[in-house]
């Protein structure tokens, strides 16, 4: 991993001027026949590759429905896993074309990387896991207690500002990956893990036995988790924002993985102007008139690709919450396609 | 009219013209400036084109991050560290880690190494399968490896907090690290420290001085009782007329852990015994290859003389070996201190750790954080081998070659 960092840090110091004139990622992914999108290194629902060895979850479909959009192939993609203290490094420097990997968007994300975020594909929030023998029910019993954690996300700086906010003392051990965060903690080095709620439920289908483990009920933040591109290219940004508009406004029409063949037969203008039978909004995004019954096709609306990943029919089983649409008592909103 | 003797013609411009040339001339002076302006030329570039890179993607350039505050935490400072600092200190802290563990380290693996070359040489059959078993273990095995194998499987099966390993109730081992009493100064203090030194400095002159006596008339002195009572009365006294020297917080469990006492965390430790133990195999056979090299005879005339096996080793033997075994000597030092980077892996807050790491990632100024990273190593390695340098141009003159 650090051997990844040295190289991409000089490739940007090199200032690969291909990078540079990068106002043309959608030609220099179509090009490349192939579009390079960064995951995680293994989080259950988000990314991780299942036991055909197969990327799957909510983060990798966010690639897959660019890819299919972009090629009408969602298979068209080179999957990159980045640790988190990479991740950005690996966007700078052209590595990547979009990294979606469960990041939290904040405002010095947003301005001092030479990066932007695109949307939210989950609204998550930082939790603490502790084992069930401690007995504690709250995290503001947590006092003294030795918290791991994985480097280089802003969990760090919650931790430290929830404990510091609190009056409660705490030992912090920083590991590199998550996985070794979760190993010290699960061989009791700590007392506690923390990370965004979502991670927490994923990483504790990894221990052995999970139900030894309990989340402790408070969120402690606002982790809003997001695909981010690299600042200067409009015409990418705007793609991939869009696409998973796409996903969540196909939800809201109902559109589904099954049915998308015989809405796009649909007469309703809202329906003509999303499929593309009436006007050439999917051109005007540098894509083609279908790409809607693209995204659909190979993902799913945005719904069902939560559900399939992190929602009710995965493993994880977390409920919508938050991620429910604005008209069904969550906050997931896409603006009008038009 | 007299006759001036003719002078010869002056030397200084062929001179000249070798020293900045070569046997190439002036042709050849001219080739290395061309080579130097090419390179600075390279050199620009890269730093320009970064520069224009960094600015068309609008990505934060330049060293202010450096006063912002940190706003986390680390477990383990020897300067005084808190989240409201700013990523200086975060670099300071960072780098007294790496130092701290790379000195413990050094210290650790010379000394195995010298034991374990000094056990192959033995004539113990025994000994010697047991060094050489252990030099070939441990430097075929990737070290990364053997750094969690300490972490993961010993000092994890250590038991929790609450069912410590205690001595004395005052000392307590368990998965969080070894928890010891921590010594608090009192008005005692300052004398005891004085005493301490002019015992040593009294007990240090006393031995030169039977030294001297030694090489000068032949008489032996037995200083070690002086030495002894020194070292031990004199403290001892400024203890019973000012008092204790110190008073010692002891750890009490409170909660998740222990409160009060110092304590030593588990990454330390397997980092440094990982360190140690792999750099060590490296130096034993360095230090080997370094006494084969002292020719036979030298160890046959210094046991003619009647020195013990010990004595010859110490009088004769290593110092001329120091001169083979210092340049591999310094290189493993300088790999160890190298390869305290592994740190990252088992959530030891060294530099890498956490400036390379959460600084990077939280500031994003790759270009600036590794770049002063690579600075802070080189600058170490350097260091290290101005000092073993040093040591070897003092052995060579102490040998009068």
């Amino acid at each position: 991993m650090k051997r990844v960092s040295l190289v991409v840090t000089l490739a940007l110091a090199a200032g690969l001027s291909a990078q540079a004139a990068s106002a043309q990622t959608l030609k220099t992914v179509k090009d490349r026949g192939m579009l390079s999108c960064g995951v995680g290194q293994g989080l259950p629902g988000f990314s991780s590759p299942d036991d055909k060895g197969n990327w799957t979850g909510l983060d990798v479909d966010v690639c897959r429905a660019i890819a299919a959009a972009v090629f009408n192939d969602a298979s068209k993609i080179k999957f990159v896993p980045l640790s988190a203290k990479d991740r950005f490094t690996a966007l700078q420097s052209g590595e990547i074309d979009v990294l979606s990997r469960n990041t939290t968007w904040t405002l010095s994300r947003d301005t001092s990387l030479g990066a932007n975020f695109t949307g939210v594909t989950y609204y998550d929030g930082q939790g603490f896991m502790v084992k069930k023998a401690l007995k504690v029910n709250s995290a503001l019993e947590l006092n003294s207690a030795s918290v791991c954690v994985q480097q280089g996300t802003t969990t760090e700086q919650n931790l430290a500002d929830y404990f510091k906010g609190n009056n409660m003392k705490y030992e912090v051990i920083a590991f590199g990956t998550n996985d070794e965060a979760v190993k010290a903690y699960e061989s009791g080095r700590c007392d506690v893990f923390t990370t965004d709620v979502s991670g927490l439920y994923a990483d504790r289908l990894k221990l052995a036995n999970p139900a030894d483990h309990v989340v402790l009920p408070e969120v402690i933040s606002k982790e809003p988790l997001g695909p981010m591109v690299r600042h200067g290219d409009d015409q990418w940004f705007d793609i991939v924002k869009w696409t998973l508009y796409a996903m969540v406004t196909a939800e809201e029409l109902g559109i589904t993985q099954k049915n998308v063949d015989e809405m796009a037969k649909s007469d309703k203008p809202e329906m003509k102007r999303v499929f593309g039978t009436d006007g050439n909004l999917g051109e005007q995004l540098g894509l083609t008139k279908d790409w809607v019954s693209r995204i659909v096709k190979s993902v799913g609306n945005y719904g069902e690709a939560f559900d399939r990943n992190v929602g009710a029919g995965s493993k994880l089983g977390i409920a919508r919450g938050l991620n429910a649409l604005w008209n069904k008592g969550g906050i997931q909103y896409a603006p009008p396609i038009r | 009219m007299a006759i001036e003797p003719r002078k010869p013609p002056s030397q200084l411009l062929p001179k000249l013209q070798r020293a900045l040339g070569g046997r190439a001339g002036w042709s050849g002076f001219v080739l290395q400036l061309l080579f130097v302006a090419a390179l600075a030329w390279i050199s620009y570039e890269i730093v320009a084109n970064a520069r224009a890179n960094l600015q068309a993607q609008r990505i934060t350039a330049g060293f202010g991050f450096m006063a912002n505050t940190a706003g986390f935490d680390v477990n383990q400072y020897l300067v005084p560290y808190s989240n409201s600092d700013s990523y200086t200190r975060v670099f300071l802290v960072g780098l007294l880690n790496t130092l701290l563990v790379s000195v413990i380290g050094i210290f650790f693996a010379t000394l195995i190494g010298f034991f374990v070359a000094l056990g192959r040489l033995s004539p113990n059959w025994l000994l010697s399968r047991i060094s050489g078993g252990y030099v070939e273990l441990i430097r075929n095995l990737p070290v990364l490896f053997q750094i969690l194998f300490w972490y993961l499987a010993v000092l994890a099966a250590l038991p929790n907090p609450r069912q410590s390993i205690s001595v004395f109730d005052s000392f307590f081992l368990n998965n969080r690290g070894l928890v010891i009493p921590k010594p608090i100064g009192t008005a005692g203090f300052e004398p005891f420290v004085v005493a301490v030194l002019v015992a040593i400095v009294v007990a240090i002159a006393l031995s030169r001085y039977a030294r001297r006596q030694l090489f000068e008339s032949g008489k032996v002195i037995k200083v070690w009782p002086y030495v002894l009572g020194l070292v031990i009365g004199l403290p001892l006294v400024s203890a019973l007329i000012f008092g204790a020297p110190v008073s010692f917080e002891v750890p009490a469990l409170k909660g998740f852990n222990f409160a009060g006492g110092s304590r030593v965390i588990p990454e330390f430790v397997a980092l440094t015994l990982a360190l140690a133990t792999y750099t060590a195999a490296f130096i034993a056979e360095i230090v080997r290859a370094g006494i084969l090299s002292v020719h036979q005879g030298q160890m046959e005339a210094g046991s003619s003389l009647g020195l013990q096996r010990g004595s010859v080793l110490r009088l004769i033997v290593i110092p001329q070996a120091m001169r083979v075994i210092l340049p591999p000597l310094t290189n493993q030092y300088l790999n160890l201190t190298k390869n305290s980077s592994l740190a990252v892996a088992i959530g030891y807050p060294d530099l890498v750790s956490v400036f390379a790491g959460t600084t990077l990632s939280q500031t994003g100024q790759a270009i600036e954080i590794i770049g002063i990273t690579m600075g802070v190593y080189l600058l170490i390695s350097l260091v290290t081998s101005a000092i073993m340098s040093f040591y070897g141009w003092r052995i060579g003159r102490s040998m009068g070659g």
